[in-house]
């Protein structure tokens, strides 16, 4: 291992570094708790500039009571859960049977369609944006859910292929042979050969497609207009502006936003980690 | 039918998988960012008809100052960035030692990569304000006062910057302490051998170990600090003055807020450039060891 490993033998030691590493986590984490105290605080504390200190007063009840009926919070928190399960399912889906189809057929035109996917998938997303806009506007489907789905689940599915083509590949070959020589067809093969064994690479795909959507500020605010429709993250940065003295919901809202990514992240961490690192060609 | 499904669908069912994926990405993406190109070509409002201007939208491009400062900027983003990878491994050679607590700690330090950029932006947008933030605290107890970053036309993107670097750093630090779990032992052991430690060890034996990941760290916070748009959306709109704006946000303003497609386009189609130059050498290092062991 590098760094060598504090002895086991010195205890002190060991919680000598434990303790400078909260330390240095404390300093990591300041803004984000600053900002969480700051929702639990009262509109007058806000008023007199209190935003790091200990909240003098409690008032979680009151202030996400407040940003669930006095603002549209609640309509867009729905309306993010709305685009964001059905972009990861569809993305599961379709880039199971590329992976599929590229890791285990040759023909021509593999290797071009395969780095088109990775590179199609490195572009910034603004390049495309007038087209993009343009197209959902012209098949009617802009300032409406499918917009966002169906961009979602295409821009995805570049770099699920990628993730997808490389797991599947890295499976072994006596399995398919096996299965040719019991006369299984593809759709067989996939469903009875591939699925049970990609478990790990959908639950990675999984989070990591939820995180990347969810959090999407860009085209949330390219592709709709109504609050009818708006995700969390384009509903928060309107909140701001309409709420612009009352940082104590702001500062709620803002949690809001963070707690789904944030959760999912701590129950399938080993999936989410491994899935960054493995097909880390994702900015 | 039946029969003819049996005797063709060893070409017709992986064709028919791959279709819905590769149609999908082709037109909304492939296609979509081809055509910026094309657009860049015209005078075009967004709703009306187009109007076909060849390069003037790039001759006007070349002579706007906004472009530069944008350019400018967006070179400000890159090379500030490149401390991410640094950062991130300094925090991963904090980290990875096996004491008890250790594993929540490392969790945690991962937080702010799961953070919308939204987020980030309100909580730095908080950090930096002129008042009441913690800039402003830090500055207060040193008895000086805290210039206003972020309106400060000369500050301005560095602020933004230095708050993007924040889940930047995470992701490295998430893609470091990665590597560092697959380091040889051997070659460490036989390093420590040879009485390496310290710098020499990190620089001489876990460096060259670590050459794949710092390749995917790197490239990952180019592909970043080009693609930034939601920080300086969210913190600055591009202000004060224009002085913030990246390429790609100046895009998205001549484009939604001027109703210039064809002028976005064009902007568009410069950070298509510089980008496509970039993809076209990592794919050529990310396929050739394939190509090798072909």
């Amino acid at each position: 291992m590098y760094p060598r490993p504090i002895s086991e033998d010195s205890s002190l030691r060991r919680a000598g570094y434990a303790g400078m590493v909260a330390l240095v986590l404390i300093l990591w984490l300041v803004p984000l708790m600053a900002v969480m105290a700051t929702s639990l605080r009262s509109f007058e504390e806000v008023m007199a500039g209190n935003y790091w200190g200990w909240p003098k007063s409690i008032n979680f009840v009151e202030n996400y009571t407040a940003v669930f009926t006095q603002t549209a919070m609640a309509r867009y928190f729905l309306n993010s859960l709305i685009i964001t399960l059905p972009s990861v399912l569809g993305v599961l889906v379709l880039s199971t049977l590329t992976g599929y189809v590229l890791s285990r057929y040759r023909f021509r035109g593999a290797n071009l369609m395969f780095a088109l996917f990775v590179g199609g998938n490195f572009l910034p997303a603004q390049i495309m944006m007038i087209p993009v806009r343009d197209l959902m506007v012209s098949i009617g489907l802009y300032d409406t859910f499918y917009a966002l789905i169906v961009f979602h689940i295409a821009f995805q599915t570049g770099f699920a292929t990628l993730f997808m083509r490389n797991f599947i590949a890295a499976l072994p070959d006596e399995l398919f042979q096996a299965a040719r020589a019991e006369g299984a067809s593809p759709g067989q093969t996939l469903v009875h050969v591939v699925l049970p064994l990609i478990r790990p690479a959908l639950a990675a795909l999984a989070i990591l497609t939820f995180t990347f959507v969810w959090n999407d500020y860009f085209w949330a605010i390219v592709l709709t207009q109504s609050d009818a429709v708006k995700p969390v993250t384009a509903g928060l940065s309107n909140l701001r502006g309409e709420w612009v003295s009352a940082w104590n919901l702001v500062a709620a809202a803002t949690i809001m936003v963070a707690i789904p990514p944030v959760v999912m992240f701590f129950l399938m961490q080993r999936h989410f980690i491994a899935g960054l690192t493995v097909g880390a060609v994702k900015g | 039918m039946s029969g003819f499904w049996r005797s063709h669908r060893a070409w017709m069912a992986p064709t028919l998988f791959i279709l819905p994926g590769a149609l999908l990405f082709g037109i909304v993406i492939i296609m979509a960012s081809i055509q910026t190109i094309w657009v860049s070509f015209f005078d075009w409002d967004g709703v009306g008809a187009m109007q076909w201007v060849g390069l003037a939208n790039y001759a006007q491009l070349f002579d706007d100052p906004q472009f530069y400062v944008s350019l400018r900027n967006n070179l400000i983003w890159l090379g500030l960035f490149m401390l991410a990878p640094p950062l991130g491994l300094a925090l991963a050679l904090l980290l990875n030692q096996p004491i008890r607590g250790m594993r929540v700690m490392k969790s945690l330090f991962f937080v702010p990569l799961v953070l919308a950029s939204v987020t980030v932006g309100v909580v730095f947008t908080w950090v930096y304000d002129p008042s009441f933030g913690l800039l402003s605290l830090l500055f207060g107890y040193f008895g000086a006062t805290a210039p206003a970053l972020l309106s400060d036309e000369h500050f301005v993107t560095f602020a933004v910057v230095v708050a993007a670097l924040w889940p930047q750093v995470a992701f490295c630090l998430v893609l470091f302490l990665a590597g560092l779990n697959n380091l040889s032992e051997d070659l460490i052991g036989a390093g420590r051998v040879d009485g390496a430690r310290g710098w020499p060890m990190l620089w001489h034996v876990v460096l060259p170990q670590l050459r794949e990941v710092s390749f995917i760290a790197l490239a990952v916070t180019v592909i970043g600090a080009l693609r930034s748009f939601d920080m300086v959306a969210v913190m600055t709109s591009g202000g004060p003055f224009g002085s913030s704006t990246v390429l790609a946000y100046q895009m998205y303003e001549q484009s939604i807020f001027s109703y210039r497609f064809g002028y976005g386009a064009a902007i568009a189609t410069v950070l298509f450039v510089i980008m496509a130059a970039f993809i076209a050498w990592y794919l050529r290092t990310l396929l050739k060891p394939e190509r090798e062991s072909a």
